[in-house]
């Protein structure tokens, strides 16, 4: 789907790989 | 904030998505959530590849507020990391794309601080000051702004 977000789960390997990228970090209840 | 086309369209391009949920990842999100003293949901933050945040929204904003933030974010990093005149750019990016938002008068201001920054010319601060009498009057960033004139 073109408008959809694909969301890790593992922040210390987006830490890892993000490079000069910002890391979005969502913190969420919302129903999945 | 998610569903909007253009939210989407950020996070692809911009930046590396992790969420963590409150109930579907139980143990990190405790863990995240003391380490980054985030107790409310939805709190979105910006963090660099040092694991530092730079930037930070708590609660719901509707799509265009939250663009502009996660904008403001990107050029608070830039900011950060001494690279002032991308900072410039995104600052002055948040303030011409999203003039309704709350983000638009923080950018004008620091985009005044990015410009002084990057060329250590006082005329910076000075047009950043005049310019609070055109938009923005009452906003705290145009009183921290009149220091300048």
């Amino acid at each position: 789907m073109p408008h959809e977000i694909s969301w890790s789960h593992d922040l210390d390997n987006a830490l890892r790989t993000a490079g000069d990228k910002l890391i979005l970090l969502d913190f969420s209840a919302a129903p999945m | 904030m998610y569903t909007d086309p253009r939210v989407v369209e950020f996070v692809k391009r911009n930046v590396v998505p992790v969420r963590v949920h409150v109930k579907d990842n139980k143990n990190e999100f405790k863990t995240l959530a003391d380490k980054y003293d985030a107790h409310w949901t939805p709190a979105t933050l910006l963090v660099d590849s040092s694991g530092t945040e730079r930037h930070r929204i708590e609660g719901f904003l509707p799509a265009d507020d939250f663009l502009s933030q996660l904008a403001l974010g990107t050029a608070k990093a830039a900011f950060a990391h001494q690279d002032y005149s991308s900072a410039e750019r995104l600052y002055r990016e948040v303030a011409e794309r999203y003039p309704a938002t709350d983000a638009a008068p923080e950018a004008q201001y620091w985009t005044g601080v990015s410009r002084y920054r990057a060329t250590n010319d006082a005329q910076a601060l000075k047009d950043t000051a005049h310019a609070f009498g055109d938009r923005y009057q009452e906003s705290t960033w145009a009183k921290k702004a009149s220091v300048w004139k």
